[in-house]
């Protein structure tokens, strides 16, 4: 009964963001922090939730993939076109950018729900199995696999191409009568706010179609493989004005209206951290620890770890364009080079610094590191560049003496597990948890 | 109908698929030979040329992922400063092509067996992820290190050749004594590499090792001695490797490492990663088709990083084992 006097942690939560908020927004205002840290503190939030996605596919997850800066990227370049054509009509109408980017959006959307309807992968390996009884299986396999192309490439281009076309043509025709409604500073926002969720789903779609085949490989291979990913991205990003001109390639993109504002970040971080932590303690959460624990005893309890994997990592990507939408209206301005593979370590910094499976952990690694990073900018001119030797010694000194990170899975405040989720009495040991873990959510499911 | 007629109708139809595409393959590589051929043999000598480079690199990620399981990402770093240890010994002490080939021979077998004494080592019994991340950091770590002031530099800088570059026209075709010397150096360290594996005590235990580190050690191998030999023996890959590189291409900076590392990698992993010819026949794959992208296709050496992981992506999807198999296996 003593949970019931405790406060509720929907409360506790409200609670901590609005006394944050508050405090951080008078501290703004009142010029108590000047504008260069205001910004870093913006900039840190943002981080966060990058690095939360990331913790989701590693912490969480066990996923060990790098290539998370290429999704910030697409988060960040999408959002970015869709606001800037909303200012300056690159593309002859307001709303041309939301336009394309939706349609696409949808079409991909259409034809993998088609596909998946249709229940293409089971039909390919029963068509498989009774061609082996006819022809060799080297033939058999040549021949599905130019059905499936053909199958998926018709749907892709009538399905997608036919849904995507009609909401682009929807959006041109209502979008700027829609807006033009509201007041023209509203109406700014509203776009931000769907540029934002747009670019995190595109981040989402790119990561479920990367991920689909990939994560098969196990993780030396899925290592490389997404590094190989964030480095074809980085080509993309350098190349994309051939593709779309505003985009501006190596030059960087410039002129991204500034909306990003410490309301929203700070909005955007609570949303994204309530949302993980009710997914994480949800059935679902419990499913992706499990297959992070013991993928062979995970299967076994009946849990499609495959699909798992793929719900982890499609999530996590959408954390990444979420941040990579915030990022690019909070500088204004996007090069190729901040989304690098090497800028896919940072958030692994954060989170292997923090805690591997923590929120809270890689919430505080990743003030840390851009305190760490910015506040290391009072050194003598000198040893300015000595930055950058710290934070892998960080990386390194953590994994030899500390590798579950700071916090290692533990959580602080609202953060904490459930308490009638977690039944087991306090003191069981990791390895007992974790089976006891993957039996719950296989009975469940 | 008949079930052998449709047999044979699917069997038609399969085969009929596989020469349609490589036709559109040969008709796409014939048609750009017949159009330049000059130009075509010029690139795929040049690809040559970085392939062989690449497989240096590549034989040494191949050799240490066989052994310890572990993706030594600081490779390439050391790779890169092995090319700095040459330049200053060319540079400060007047040394000739040889001397300063031995000299960054040498740094780079030290600085590779310090490094898995230092950070690897320590973690050999922890998850596989706990050692990979520690490699990244090491990399990262060399990277940034190195390009402080007082240990090489931030800037590029030029490198100065040992010796004379002599080239040779045939045919409109040129060649270089560079290359020459790239490629006979590469195959010996190879068919050295091969030996040593295959034919020495060492070799012996490497491959042991690899196999089932706990049963070699109970043989009586010291695993952690031979994990240090492999380690030396990849530090002799790089350090020649960066001399030759910096020879071939002379502009050297701290951050050089990373390209030809991660493609040497890559390349290990298309040949089949754990295999030493596999890694040889991967760098030559990745060094032609890296030229071949400059050469003929639009703004291609912008394009050429993205093309070499297309091919290694398009490889891990249809044969994760690469090409080869596993060498400790096969070379006896």
């Amino acid at each position: 009964m003593k949970s019931l006097h405790r406060i509720p942690t929907w409360v506790q939560a409200l609670i901590f963001f609005l006394v944050v908020g508050v405090v951080v927004q008078m501290a703004f205002a009142q010029g108590w922090l000047s504008e260069y840290w205001q910004q870093i503190l913006m900039a840190g939030t943002i981080l966060a939730v990058s690095a939360l996605g990331l913790n989701l596919k590693y912490g969480y997850g066990g996923l060990f993939a790098i290539g998370h800066a290429a999704f910030y990227g697409i988060g960040a370049y999408a959002s970015a076109l869709v606001t800037k054509d909303w200012t300056t009509q690159w593309s002859g109408s307001p709303v041309g950018g939301l336009a394309g980017l939706l349609g696409i959006e949808a079409g991909f959307i259409a034809a993998a729900v088609v596909i998946s309807l249709l229940d293409i992968g089971h039909r390919r390996r029963r068509l498989r199995e009774r061609l082996e009884e006819l022809v060799s299986p080297f033939e058999a396999s040549v021949l599905t696999t130019t059905l499936t192309i053909l199958v998926a490439g018709v749907i892709l281009v009538v399905v997608g191409g036919g849904v995507g076309w009609l909401v682009r043509r929807a959006v041109l025709a209502v979008g700027p009568s829609l807006f033009g409604v509201l007041p023209e500073a509203i109406a700014q926002q509203v776009v931000f706010l769907v540029a934002l969720i747009a670019g995190a789903i595109l981040a989402a779609l790119v990561g479920f179609v990367v991920g689909l085949p990939l994560l098969n490989l196990t993780y030396d291979y899925l290592c490389i493989a997404t590094l190989g990913f964030g480095i074809i991205t980085y080509v993309f990003f350098n190349n994309a004005d051939q593709l779309i001109p505003t985009m501006k390639g190596a030059r960087g993109m410039v002129a991204i209206p500034r909306l990003t504002t410490w309301p929203w970040v700070l909005g955007v971080f609570a949303v994204a951290i309530i949302v993980m932590r009710n997914f994480i303690y949800s059935s679902t959460g419990r499913a992706i620890l499990a297959v992070r624990d013991d993928l062979t005893a995970a299967d076994t309890m009946g849990i499609n770890s495959y699909q798992y994997k793929v719900l982890a990592y499609t999530v996590g990507c959408a954390y990444a364009g979420l941040a990579g939408g915030l990022y690019a209206h909070l500088y204004a301005f996007l090069h190729p080079s901040n989304f690098t593979w090497l800028k896919s370590i940072d958030p692994f910094v954060m989170v292997v610094f923090g805690g591997v499976g923590s929120m809270t952990g890689t919430t505080m690694g990743a003030y840390v590191f851009v305190t760490l990073l910015e506040g290391l900018r009072v050194l003598p001119a000198e040893l300015i560049d000595w930055r950058y030797v710290i934070y892998p010694l960080i990386l390194l000194f953590v994994m030899l003496f500390r590798p579950q990170g700071i916090m290692g899975t533990s959580e602080l405040g609202f953060l904490k597990r459930p308490k009638a989720a977690a039944e087991e009495p306090e003191k069981v040991s990791a390895s007992e948890k974790a089976t006891s873990e993957s039996t719950a959510s296989g009975s469940e499911g | 109908m008949d079930n052998k007629v449709i047999k044979l109708l699917l069997r038609a139809l399969a085969w009929g698929i596989l020469a349609l595409v490589a036709g559109v393959v040969v008709r796409l590589v014939g048609g750009v030979i017949i159009d330049s051929p000059v130009t075509f043999v010029q690139q795929m000598l040049n690809g040559l040329q970085l392939g062989f480079m690449y497989a240096m690199i590549a034989v040494g990620y191949t050799l240490v992922y066989g052994v310890v399981k572990l993706i030594n990402f600081a490779y390439g770093d050391i790779f890169m400063v092995g090319a700095f240890v040459s330049f200053f010994g060319i540079t400060q002490y007047g040394f000739s092509f040889v001397p300063a080939l031995l000299l960054a021979t040498v740094a780079c077998i030290f600085l590779a067996v310090i490094i898995d004494r230092v950070a690897y080592k320590p973690l050999r019994e922890a998850p596989r992820i706990a050692a990979l991340i520690t490699a990244l950091g090491m990399s990262i770590f060399l990277e940034y290190f190195t390009a402080l002031k007082f240990v090489f530099s931030p800037d590029y800088i030029a490198f100065e050749r040992p010796f004379e570059l002599v080239s040779w026209e045939v045919g409109g075709i040129r060649f270089t004594n560079i290359q020459l010397i790239v490629a006979g150096v590469s195959i010996l360290y190879f068919l050295g590499v091969q030996y040593i594996v295959g034919r020495t005590k060492i070799g012996k235990a490497m491959r042991a090792s690899a196999f089932d580190k706990p049963t070699a050690q109970l043989m009586g191998i010291n695993v952690n001695a031979v994990i240090g030999a492999t380690f030396a023996l990849t530090g002799a890959l790089a350090g020649t490797a960066a001399m030759l590189y910096a020879t071939a291409y002379p502009q050297i900076f701290t951050f050089m490492g990373l390209q030809p590392g991660l493609k040497a990698f890559v390349a290990a992993v298309i040949g089949g990663i754990g295999s030493i010819p596999g890694a040889f026949v991967g760098s030559l794959i990745m060094g032609f088709t890296e030229a071949m992208t400059v050469g003929f296709v639009p703004y291609g050496s912008t394009l050429k990083d993205g093309v070499a992981f297309i091919l290694l992506i398009a490889m891990l999807l249809i044969r994760p084992t690469g090409i080869f198999g596993d060498p400790f296996e096969e070379i006896k």
